[in-house]
């Protein structure tokens, strides 16, 4: 399919040119979903569906404009392009807002393994029989998983296409497959939940459905009877989906937009050490096979590896051209764009390096603690660095998990708490396009009764 | 103040511009039902947006966009199949409804719907839609506010303002027989500001409202210099904030946004859909006392130009205030079209969706606590030590076990029934069934919150609003760091 949308998108530039665009990026993109929701191993929904959608960016002198629309006919095309010029109009001069450079333009050759013929293959009743099986094998597991949220088995099919003004036109296609199992553990009056899942570009590379239930029910067992502690300062472990989390805030500061504004707690700080020396952060959008892994950024940038923490020094902003121009840097080949405005910044497979310790080597050094295994809120602030995020997980006594904690929070704040990392995990792995080991910092503030 | 408007299905973008009638509505149903479905809807929706972002003081983006297209539903027992075109062709059409129909395995039940419209009430005229309004008014909103917020104190430094407006027409037919069309509003703008002492660490502060209303709201009701001076305000006394104190303690919550309390604590508890399936803190607690008596939460999609508000839901259904808690008793859920079927329960006007590619499931519209008869200044005299919260982030809810967060980011000291020193960001957590027991007093001063608020629930966000008069809470752990 993305054959035939590379020349639409050239195309689409060369109207946007014909009416008066002086330079012109058009990204088309289109998708195949379905979903699936099995609940108590009974079909709950079947989705199924197709779409696409196009948006434009023009630039004339140093004015831009946007538009976006889902309508491909002719004249959804023409109503399209008159808007981004028509929207050119109404932006204030900015001698940084053109396009890249010819020679920073370009695309990866190797094969990134972002598609697999095999999602498109797999049948419906397969798919609604492997969300039955990841459900039942955590239903199977103890009696005391009596109810469940169901599971969901998803795929997507899709194509992405970008041309501009200055001689770049490409497309690749990806995949992905995703299946997760949403258990309910009841004991008594206690009520918890959680979930596990597995999500791969091939349905090849997927966990098997009962590994997926086995352990989301683990984990909702684990938490029955969880109870608040008393109020302390306490060594903090983040497991590896909490530690994505604080990933998450590092994502945020490092951002070119948050750093030309001054808005982020890293702004200004290239080439300091921000963080212990355990710490390593990186940008890589070229290794085969992973989410964020793309031959092009969304303006036709190649994409690259990133160090932007290395041994706790920060060495690198995540930027596009924009912002690496109001910098006076060059662009990382991180653009991002969704339909609607200026083109915006996102990682590729954005992680943080392994370290040498098994977790539970990290557990064993401490005597009293917090494992974090769930964090809930929006209390993270990148433009002081205050962290204040409710938490749920299991209390570390004598370097062992020891019991269930929830409805308490845990605060800080991230200059001293990246700081403060006293252990980082060899348990690396890519659940997603970003990734995090354990992660252990000496000691933060967790507030309970 | 409601106006009603007879609005029928022929005025609609899809009769007059796609040439969709009556019949093909009766074609597209009865090819969705014709496995033998129980229930079948089609969605239709045609988005219209613009938006205009300004930083440092240049207008850096302006945008505009159309989307379209159709979802149709199935329901069969407790399944439902789901299937979108963003083509509106009938072809297209007729394939997606096909898609839709293999939820259900037998021979057509219908093939006659006798589709009619209804006469209706009209919460938010659209008279001189924003989405069709001179571009050059919204940039001068967006370069009003930076001014403002400039002028409000010369620490301010930076400043974004974000214009963002949509007209989104809909037409719903269903196989109950009914075909509504709405004409759906909404307009924000919303004011970041930055501020720092000469070389000290830069706070910011966040401001911006609107609602189901036109680009006239903005010049005469809420001005960019109103939501300006708040973000600008915001940032300043952030500069003086001291570390926020940690656990547990009385909290005074101020009125308005603070109501995103209600919308975590109870609102999401409270969906059908969880009930339906037994998985939220709230099940089987109907007629149980969940709240002091001095709490009446509602759930009110039917006031004029909110944010949350809606002529008819997601499904069709015209929306309602509905009581969730009455003086401390939990009264009842928030249904949509297929959880009411399941639990043989009335429909509340609740179903909603973000767009046609979404299938519909119960959320909150505008969710308030109402007044009681507390002076405001009166509950912080009251209070020794505590924290008086008046502004958040955002706030999340696990259902399940009933635990809520909501983070603060505009809370002060209270000391020996005084405001005090401000305090850093901090996050507030409880449990839904248990925090709002220690609701000690509720003010008279209720206040609905600027129209700013999105709600995400599995993947799917929709514009919400919330409200609230000024509160104490006896006891609430605030995750602060000292």
């Amino acid at each position: 399919m993305s054959e035939t949308l590379t020349p639409l998108a050239a195309d689409m530039v060369r109207q946007a040119l014909a009416a008066g665009a002086h330079d012109a990026e058009c990204t088309i993109a289109e998708g195949e979903e379905f979903s699936a929701n099995i609940r108590m191993q009974e079909v709950e929904s079947l989705k199924e569906a197709g779409s696409r959608g196009a948006a434009l960016r023009v630039v004339i002198g140093q004015r831009s404009g946007s538009s976006y629309t889902s309508d491909l006919s002719p004249a959804g095309i023409a109503k399209m392009v008159a808007s981004a010029v028509e929207m050119a109009r109404f932006t204030t001069e900015d001698p940084h807002c053109g396009l890249p450079e010819p020679e920073e333009l370009g695309a990866l050759n190797q094969d990134l393994e972002t598609f697999f013929d095999d999602v498109r293959q797999l049948d419906t009743e397969e798919k609604i029989a492997r969300a039955k099986r990841a459900e039942r094998a955590a239903l199977d597991l103890d009696p005391r998983i009596a109810n469940s949220e169901g599971a969901s088995f998803d795929s997507h099919l899709g194509a992405q296409a970008f041309a501009n003004s200055r001689g770049f036109a490409g497309a690749y296609r990806t995949s992905y497959v995703s299946l997760v199992a949403i258990p309910l553990a009841v004991e008594g009056e206690h009520r918890e939940r959680d979930y596990w899942f597995t999500m791969a570009r091939s349905v090849a590379r997927m966990k098997a459905p009962e590994e997926i239930g086995r352990i989301a029910a683990q984990r909702a067992l684990r938490r029955l009877g969880a109870r608040k502690v008393a109020t302390r300062r306490a060594p903090v472990v983040f497991e590896p989906r909490t530690a994505r989390a604080l990933l998450g805030a590092i994502l945020e500061a490092v951002n070119g937009e948050a750093i030309y504004r001054h808005a982020s707690f890293l702004a200004g700080k290239l080439g300091e050490r921000i963080a212990s020396p355990a710490l390593t952060v990186i940008d890589d959008g070229t290794i085969p096979g992973l989410f964020g892994s793309a031959p092009f950024d969304d303006e036709g940038v190649p994409t690259r590896r990133s160090v932007v923490i290395e041994n706790g020094v920060l060495k690198n902003y995540l930027l596009n051209t924009y912002t690496a121009r109001k910098l006076g840097m060059k662009t990382t080949g991180n653009a991002s764009r969704g339909y609607g405005g200026n083109t915006g910044i996102g990682p590729h497979n954005f992680f943080i390096a392994a370290g040498d310790r098994t977790p539970e080597q990290i557990l064993r050094g401490i005597a009293d603690g917090f494992y974090v295994t769930e964090l809930m809120g929006f209390g993270t602030n990148i433009v002081t660095g205050d962290y204040s995020q409710g938490a749920a997980g299991l209390w570390i006594r004598g370097g062992e998990l020891a019991f269930p904690v929830s409805e308490v929070t845990i605060a800080g704040n991230l200059n001293q708490m990246f700081q403060d990392i006293v252990a980082i995990g060899s348990d690396l792995e890519f659940l997603s396009s970003s990734a995090a080991p354990t992660l252990a910092i000496g000691e933060m503030t967790v507030a309970g009764h | 103040m409601l106006r009603w408007q007879r609005m029928t299905f022929p005025d609609s973008i899809f009769a007059t511009r796609f040439g969709i009638s009556g019949r093909d509505l009766e074609r597209y149903l009865g090819e969705a039902l014709s496995r033998g479905g129980d229930y079948a809807d089609l969605y239709f929706e045609y988005l219209a947006t613009s938006m205009v972002s300004l930083d440092e003081s240049i207008v850096k983006t302006a945008s505009q966009g159309v989307s379209m297209g159709v979802g149709v539903r199935v329901i069969a027992g407790e399944r439902t199949g789901y299937a979108y075109s963003d083509d509106l062709s009938p072809e297209r059409i007729l394939h997606a409804a096909r898609v839709a129909a293999c939820i259900a395995e037998g021979p057509a039940k219908v093939d006659k719907f006798g589709l009619q419209t209804g006469p209706k009430r009209n919460l938010y005229p659209v008279v001189a839609p924003s989405t069709e309004a001179e571009f050059a008014a919204k940039v001068d909103l967006t370069q009003r506010a930076d001014r403002a917020a400039r002028a409000y104190d010369p620490r301010v430094f930076q400043v974004q303002a974000v214009f963002a407006d949509s007209l989104r027409e809909i037409l719903i037919a269903t196989s109950d027989g009914v075909v509504n069309s709405d004409r759906q509003p909404m307009a924000r703008l919303s004011v970041r500001a930055l501020a720092r002492e000469a070389d000290g660490a830069p706070q910011t502060g966040f401001s911006g409202g609107g609602g189901r209303v036109e680009l006239s709201f903005f010049l005469d009701e809420k001005t960019p210099e109103y939501f300006a001076r708040e973000a600008a305000r915001q940032a300043i006394v952030q500069l003086d904030a001291v570390e926020a104190p940690a656990g547990e303690m009385t909290v005074v919550l101020g009125p308005g946004w603070p109501g995103i309390l209600l919308h975590e604590a109870v609102g999401h508890g409270l969906e059908a859909d969880f009930n339906r399936k037994g998985t939220s803190a709230f099940t089987g607690r109907v007629g149980q006392r969940v709240a002091s008596e001095l709490c009446t939460v509602v759930d009110d999609g039917a006031i004029a130009n909110r944010r949350g508000s809606l002529n008819l839901d997601d499904e069709g259904f015209p929306t309602q205030r509905n009581v969730l808690i009455e003086h401390g008793i939990l009264r009842g859920y928030l249904q949509d079209k297929l959880s009411s079927r399941i639990m043989g329960a009335a429909q509340t006007g609740s179903g909603r969706r973000e767009s046609y590619a979404h299938i519909p499931m119960p959320r909150m519209t505008n969710t308030f606590l109402l007044a009681g008869d507390s002076d405001p200044e009166e509950i912080i005299r009251g209070v020794p030590r505590g924290l008086y919260c008046v502004s958040f982030g955002g706030g999340q809810v696990d259902i399940t076990n009933g635990n809520f967060v909501f983070s603060a980011s505009e809370s002060y000291l209270i000391e020996d029934g005084r405001i005090t020193r401000p305090v850093r960001n901090a996050t507030l957590i409880g449990n839904g069934p248990e925090s709002l027991k220690y609701v000690s007093a509720v003010g008279h001063d209720l206040k609905l919150d600027e129209g700013i608020g999105t709600c995400g629930k599995e993947g799917q966000s929709v514009p919400v609003g919330v409200g609230m008069p000024t509160i104490r809470i006896d006891r609430m752990t605030v995750g602060g760091t000292h």
